[in-house]
């Protein structure tokens, strides 16, 4: 299936994309980049080795609507509490989306400490710009 | 018989074979090679390095492994020892990889979870315990900080009163595709070369049995390229070293006996084979006709093969046993060296043990049941195969002219100029995108992801957990060995590096040999070469 072009009345998703921490696994939220950019949002991808400060500051000056990170190496329990955390000191209520390697049992831990979204290896274009807009819907 | 098959027959009857029959399961007795020179252990190497294949020796059974602490390891490396694996291989966590101590803040919800975290020396005791360096052969993972990491085994090879002479294994150690594709680099391009060819000339010097890089397309074809872009990057990345190392006067026959590859092994199973094949020669003609071996041994590529991790599916996961031993076979038909077989579970996790036995095993199938280790290069003088071999060879030779051109005819300063102008990650980029909406398009199927879906949301295997403590205990292990230490000794040793690393004449092992010893950290040593390397950061191209 081939992903549409958003509506042009509606305004344009603006997504700020990251790897918060060490983690150098890139080919992934490369592709979502890609595929966001086709589905006609704005992406801001600030590359590898970003930290919560530089992420809330990115998110601020972009205006960002939503902030995916894409996490590889078994973090997520640690980062993204420590993301939400920033986020919620900065007084930004913006979606956070996760991606990655995420086992089954950590979603439901995830999601009860207030991440928006959570996209799995081999996510399908369809699901990832569903979740991306579903998340920016639920916040506006 | 001719001059060529005559010099095989020399060298096959001189070859020590194992004490198998190679015969069919039915009882028939086959040839140990077929079909027409140059045959395998003749250059150009095309059907392999040695003219009786895997008769005389299978490959290495080498599984990586790494989690947890040290202790967590060491137990692991013990069991796939008892398991009949024949070599060890070191996965680091991300913080070692990256250079930081386990205390750093960068460390957070990272510490022993993609792979162990060694610190000091002291983990590095607790890795290797009761295991015999003298005896097995260890590959050890790790690239921006290799340095450091090889002293500590070297350390730990005295310790256990093995001389570093007898020290045999791998560091990876290749840091041109770390800003290619894996990302694990700590300071810029030309100093890292720097360290690297120290560590070659150290080698190759004290270290006859180690192998100082192994030049890697395992990561560049993990990150999405092509399986020519894989071939063509990780050899140019290779004549870059071969360059490097020419240019501060080091002999090419000596060192390039110790250079060793590492590729993927993937899913289209005649385009690796073809992969494996091209490389051999590719590597084999450079080497003499443009860097001027004589030394047939330095035209050898020899390599270690992964299975394609990419390729596995987290739905239904147990699909990737089968995937797992099809590119096994791919890498076996290829002439491999050693071989590390994925566990079904890794789209998931970390491997559990049980997983971890059955990719072992998997590729025990292929060493002793399937026949194909009776016949050197099987498939070779296939039309078809043969065909893939000369056509991955084009594909790489157009991108080896592209660098050399934009390296002004030095491959080194061509790749140095990809690695600036984001040659190599934008084509990457751009072949990993178009494999994903492949599969978006449904144009390419794989098996549960976007087809046969039906077994989807069976209940999850399980699962391989790290327990959160590891993080708390590293850092407790880590503060107790900076209570015990002689710091004044610590900071001596960090300043020798200092000085060592600000005078290119000054080879960086000894002083950091001298270092580990005093238990200094892996990132105390990291920072004083990041004083005055600088460090790397690269710009965000999607």
């Amino acid at each position: 299936m081939a992903i549409e072009s958003t509506n042009t009345e509606q305004p344009t998703i603006r997504v700020v994309l990251a790897k918060l921490g060490l983690d150098g696994h890139d080919r992934g939220i490369k592709v979502v980049a890609r595929i966001l950019r086709d589905a006609g949002m704005e992406v801001v991808y600030l590359g590898l080795r970003q930290t919560t400060a530089s992420i809330v500051a990115a998110a601020e000056e972009e205006d960002a609507d939503a902030i995916g990170l894409s996490m590889h190496n078994a973090g997520h329990l640690a980062l993204a509490p420590s993301m939400l955390a920033a986020l919620h000191d900065a007084d930004l209520d913006i979606p956070l989306i996760i991606g990655g390697i995420i086992p089954e049992a950590d979603i439901p831990i995830l999601e009860g400490s207030g991440v928006a979204a959570i996209l799995g290896p081999g996510a399908p274009a369809e699901e990832v710009v569903t979740a991306v807009r579903g998340a920016v819907a639920a916040r506006t | 018989m001719d001059d060529k098959k005559h010099a095989w027959q020399e060298q096959y009857d001189a070859t020590h074979l194992r004490d198998v029959p190679f015969e069919t399961m039915s009882g028939v007795p086959v040839d140990p090679v077929f079909g027409d020179a140059p045959l395998p252990g003749q250059y150009p190497f095309t059907r392999g390095l040695h003219a009786a294949g895997y008769r005389s020796r299978l490959w290495t059974m080498r599984m990586f492994a790494g989690f947890g602490t040290a202790e967590d390891t060491n137990a692991r490396f013990k069991e796939i020892l008892r398991n009949g694996g024949m070599g060890l291989s070191t996965a680091f966590d991300m913080p070692t990889l990256m250079g930081y101590d386990s205390d750093s803040p960068w460390a957070l919800g990272e510490v022993g979870r993609a792979g162990v975290a060694v610190d000091t020396l002291r983990d590095m005791e607790d890795l290797y315990a009761d295991i015999d360096l003298g005896k097995v052969s260890t590959s050890m993972t790790i690239n921006g900080p290799a340095a450091a990491l090889l002293a500590m085994y070297i350390a730990v090879g005295e310790q256990g009163g093995v001389a570093k002479s007898d020290l045999a294994g791998t560091i990876q150690n290749d840091i041109l595709k770390e800003y290619q594709a894996q990302k694990e680099y700590i300071y810029p391009p030309r100093p890292s070369m720097r360290i690297v060819t120290d560590m070659i000339r150290y080698t190759s010097a004290e270290m006859p049995k180690w192998h100082p890089v192994s030049i890697s397309g395992y990561h560049i074809r993990e990150a999405g390229s092509t399986a020519a872009q894989e071939l063509a990057f990780t050899l140019a990345n290779g004549f870059a070293y071969v360059e490097a190392a020419l240019a501060e006067g080091q002999d090419v026959d000596q060192f390039g006996r110790r250079l060793s590859f590492f590729f993927n092994a993937h899913s289209d199973f005649f385009e690796e084979i073809g992969k494996f094949r091209a490389a051999r020669r590719i590597w084999a003609r450079w080497m003499k006709e443009r860097y001027g071996a004589t030394d047939e041994r330095a035209m050898m590529c020899r390599f270690h093969t992964q299975t394609a991790g990419v390729s596995l599916t987290a739905q239904q996961p147990e699909n990737n046993i089968a995937r797992v031993a099809i590119q096994a076979l791919s890498a076996a038909l290829g002439g491999t060296q050693s071989l590390h077989t994925d566990s079904f579970d890794e789209a998931l996790a970390l491997p559990t043990e049980k997983a971890a036995r059955i990719a072992l095993r998997t590729q025990q199938v292929v060493a002793h049941e399937t026949g194909v280790t009776n016949v050197a290069d099987p498939l070779g003088g296939a039309p078809y195969v043969e065909w893939m071999t000369d056509e991955m060879e084009l594909q790489a030779e157009a991108v080896f002219a592209h660098l050399d051109e934009l390296g002004n005819g030095s491959i080194l300063e061509g790749v140095y100029a990809g690695i600036d102008n984001g040659y190599f990650v934008g084509e990457i980029a751009d072949a990993a995108y178009r494999f994903a909406r492949e599969i978006n398009n449904d144009q390419r199927i794989i098996v549960g992801l976007n087809e046969f879906t039906d077994g989807n949301d069976e209940d999850e295997t399980n699962l391989l957990r790290i327990d959160h403590s590891v993080e708390e205990l590293q850092r407790k292990r880590l503060e107790a060995v900076k209570q015990e230490r002689n710091s004044a000794a610590v900071e001596a040793s960090l300043a020798a590096i200092r000085n060592a690393a600000e005078d290119p004449t000054v080879n960086l092992m000894p002083p950091i040999i001298d270092a580990v010893k005093t238990y200094a950290t892996e990132e105390e040593i990291s920072n004083a070469m990041r004083n005055v390397f600088g460090t790397y950061v690269e710009q965000a191209i999607v």
